[in-house]
């Protein structure tokens, strides 16, 4: 594991709660859409909060898949579930909301999670198959 | 209905691990063949097309589940069991080494995920 890939862990825990409250904070200036007027919707991806919050969510889903072709799936979920942490953060710091004990539990677990898993190994090598093996003999 | 979506998206999770696996390291596909060539391995890849369908009917299934139940009990109880529910995937699918360590990042985070809801 190098800098750089913790770094892309740090961008996945942190991209998808920032995108979704980006969505968030865009519908809600928007308001409440109506079935009578969805397309209300296909102007909403236009603005700005709703467009940045895709672009989040993509990035997200992008730095996901690169972690996981370098690392173990048991591996990279806990940092996918750091994202709640971040979550409750934004609605204590941005949103002013009041956080519980138990929510602060929660958070401290989730956390030590993270630490528990980044102190091993990150993948599992596996052996080639044989036949690939025999082929690659072949060819030289 | 919980069942449902944490059956599902441990399958999407799965099949998206095995075929980003299966591709290898994508800074090094990067590297020799550029952004365009990596995004062209990921799409032209079939498992990963199963997990991204896998994930759509997980989504879907807790769109239903919250038609019926409050967030307050859908969102964690599926999280919490999700976490669970890959690490076994992990071991027994992906032969990943699940050891101790990891076993207790998925206890810590099941816990967790379910005490932040509250």
């Amino acid at each position: 594991m190098t800098f750089r890939r913790y770094l892309v862990l740090g961008f996945v825990s942190v991209s998808a709660p920032l995108g979704d409250t980006f969505l968030d904070v865009g519908m809600k200036n928007i308001g409440p859409v109506s079935l009578a007027h969805f397309t209300t919707l296909f102007h909403a991806v236009c603005t700005p909060w709703v467009a940045s919050g895709i672009v989040l969510l993509i990035a997200f889903f992008a730095s996901y898949l690169t972690a996981l072709s370098w690392a173990d799936l048991t591996f990279v979920l806990p940092a996918t579930s750091f994202g709640n942490v971040i979550v409750a953060l934004l609605a204590r710091f941005w949103r002013h909301e009041q956080i519980s004990l138990s929510r602060w539990a929660g958070i401290f677990l989730i956390t030590a999670a993270v630490g528990f898993v980044t102190r091993g190994p990150s993948y599992t090598e596996h052996e080639k198959p044989v036949a690939v093996l025999d082929i690659e003999k072949v060819c030289q | 209905m919980i069942a449902s979506i944490v059956v599902a998206a441990t399958v999407g999770d799965v099949m998206i691990a095995s075929a980003m696996r299966q591709i290898g390291d994508l800074d090094e596909i990067k590297a020799e063949s550029g952004l365009l060539g990596a995004i062209r391995a990921v799409v032209t890849n079939t498992r990963f097309f199963f997990g991204v369908a896998a994930m759509a009917v997980s989504f879907f299934s807790l769109l239903f589940a919250l038609s019926h139940a409050d967030l307050s009990l859908v969102a964690p109880a599926s999280a919490s069991l999700t976490v669970v529910t890959n690490t076994l995937a992990g071991k027994l699918f992906l032969k990943e080494n699940v050891d101790k360590r990891r076993w207790l990042a998925a206890l810590c985070v099941c816990v967790g995920v379910v005490l932040l809801a509250r």
